[in-house]
């Protein structure tokens, strides 16, 4: 029986197969995207007299960063700089310190149901509304300054380190924390044995992954009033001082690259 | 119950999904007793032990260590109960990050207060006693490394200290030798047993190797689909009563090689 079966499949052809089985519902999906891609790139508009004028002011713009001036507004850009790294470092702790009982509280293998609907309610308000938007809303109620900043990063930091600090906690070793749980530890004794080692790498390596982008944000946050290097950049822009609007995003490069690399060297002595 | 150190009574489990894990589970373990519980996967070995010290939660019956009903206790005496009940794991369960030492101590966090778990200040009788322990599986010079860095042999060694620093009255074990070489399978074995001697522990130890079991323990009950269909000696166990627990199969090459196990461990 089994060897008829055998002398039927020999000499066919094996295909792995298709995700959508049916060829007719497969093909309309795949010409339906192609279809819907080239209308979307016909609808983006080009100006092309508009870009050809542009083209100039991107030159200088970029001719600008062959002759940054970091001396003629650098007591701006250094109460700045300064302005940005106080926002980065207190909205970091800050947020850190708040992310962590919310993400223990989001992980549904650990807390109770009401908890759980709670803390992902704060991470998915805190998700929803973006960092700019925020900004805006606090600069309006504190006026203008880095404390609509410092507020806004520490409310940012909240919904992204919680979330991915609840999903580590989720996917984590179930057996570790159960043995820790059956020698009679209390609850918070069974979160720092069993289950914050198993975390511990992830949680490191984004608060360091963190810092760098709140870092970055403050930069932005300045355009809408909040504060920070920002609110010089946006100056430099205003008065069309591209050298030193080059100076000034220079520095930015070089504090994020220098932030990528320390965080590296920390995750790596965390492992 | 002057005697007895664990009875189950009509212990039952049906999981949500309608499986019936255990079925009126009837068992009584006297002090000091070592038994193994053989059976197939999926007859229920992992789910009795775990409804043992409620990390799964039994359906109904009752679960008596000595005299209190371990299914009726509320959230803070169910943790002082399960202090009573060491438990060794398949796979080690050891947290990984931390050191032999921190794991090893970790068995009396039941005991010690959260800050001095946190701050990992111990008590000196419990740092001596962790000491003894290392020392008596030969893995003193190990105390801090870090637990991923040791072999499996090893690990398990650990976890049995992690156990018997909570300074039980019943081990639990489930499938300690899962993963481990023949050798060190028969090791682990003999240090569990020993050491349940040494301290007259009574211990429920999950074993599929059916040849490992006979070798070590007094008493062997077998389990097939949730039901207790073997309780006995270990000679006991004929080809009909092997094939009763697991299904047809050839038994006499097994039973043979358990005699000469048997003999090259008298020769030892």
């Amino acid at each position: 029986m089994s060897h008829r079966e055998l002398d039927d499949m020999l000499g066919k052809g094996w295909r792995k197969p298709a995700f959508v089985k049916n060829p007719a519902l497969r093909w309309t999906l795949i010409l339906g995207f192609v279809a819907y891609l080239i209308a979307a790139y016909m609808t983006i508009e080009v100006n092309w007299s508009r870009v050809y004028e542009g083209l100039d002011r991107g030159w200088a713009f970029v001719l600008a960063f062959t002759s940054p001036d970091f001396t003629s507004r650098w007591s701006d850009i250094w109460s700045g700089l300064v302005e940005s790294i106080v926002m980065t470092v207190a909205a970091s702790v800050v947020g850190i310190a708040i992310s962590i009982p919310i993400g223990l509280g989001a992980a549904r293998n650990i807390a109770p149901l009401p908890v759980y609907v709670i803390c992902r309610g704060i991470v998915a308000v805190s998700r929803a509304l973006q960092e700019i938007i925020v900004a805006i809303l606090l600069v309006a109620i504190f006026g203008f300054g880095p404390l609509a900043g410092f507020l806004t990063l520490s409310f940012a930091t909240i919904g992204f380190l919680s979330k991915l600090l609840a999903e580590d906690i989720e996917s984590m070793d179930k057996v570790q924390a159960e043995a820790i749980k059956a020698s009679g530890a209390r609850w918070t004794q069974w979160i720092n044995y069993g289950v914050q080692p198993q975390v511990m790498p992830r949680l490191v390596g984004l608060s360091m992954y963190r810092i760098d982008i709140n870092f970055r944000e403050s930069a932005i946050l300045g355009l809408v009033g909040a504060g920070g290097i920002g609110a010089t950049l946006n100056t430099a822009f205003d008065r069309y001082e591209y050298d030193t609007a080059a100076a000034i995003l220079l520095i930015i490069i070089g504090i994020v690259m220098g932030l990528e690399y320390l965080s590296g060297v920390i995750r790596a002595r965390v492992q | 119950m002057g005697h007895l150190m664990l009875r189950l009574q009509n212990l039952t489990k049906t999981y949500k999904t309608g499986d019936q894990a255990l079925k009126e589970i009837v068992l009584d373990v006297p002090r000091g007793q070592v038994l193994a519980l053989i059976g197939p996967s999926g007859a229920g070995k992992s789910t009795m032990i775990r409804c043992i010290n409620r990390l799964v939660e039994p359906t109904s019956g009752a679960v008596m260590l000595e005299d209190v009903d371990l299914t009726k206790l509320g959230f803070g005496a169910l943790r002082r109960a399960r202090r009573e009940m060491g438990m060794i794991f398949q796979e080690y369960a050891l947290v990984e990050r931390l050191t032999v030492m921190e794991n090893v101590l970790s068995g009396r966090l039941g005991y010690v207060g959260f800050w001095r778990s946190f701050l990992r200040r111990y008590p000196q009788s419990d740092v001596d006693e962790a000491f003894r322990l290392l020392d008596r599986v030969g893995l003193l010079h190990m105390a801090d490394k870090r637990a991923d860095e040791l072999s499996g042999g090893q690990r398990q060694r650990v976890g049995i200290c992690r156990a018997l620093i909570q300074n039980p009255k019943l081990l639990l074990v489930d499938e300690p030798t899962a993963s481990l070489d023949p050798k060190t399978s028969r090791q682990i074995m003999r240090l569990i047993t020993e050491l349940c001697h040494e301290r007259g522990l009574a211990a429920i130890i999950n074993i599929h190797d059916v040849a490992l079991a006979q070798m070590f323990v007094p008493r062997v009950v077998g389990l097939r689909f949730g039901e207790i269909v073997y309780d006995g000696l270990p000679t006991g166990l004929t080809p009909d009563k092997l094939t009763e627990i697991y299904g047809e199969e050839d038994w006499e090459a097994t039973i043979e090689k358990v005699d000469e196990e048997e003999d090259i461990e008298a020769a030892e």
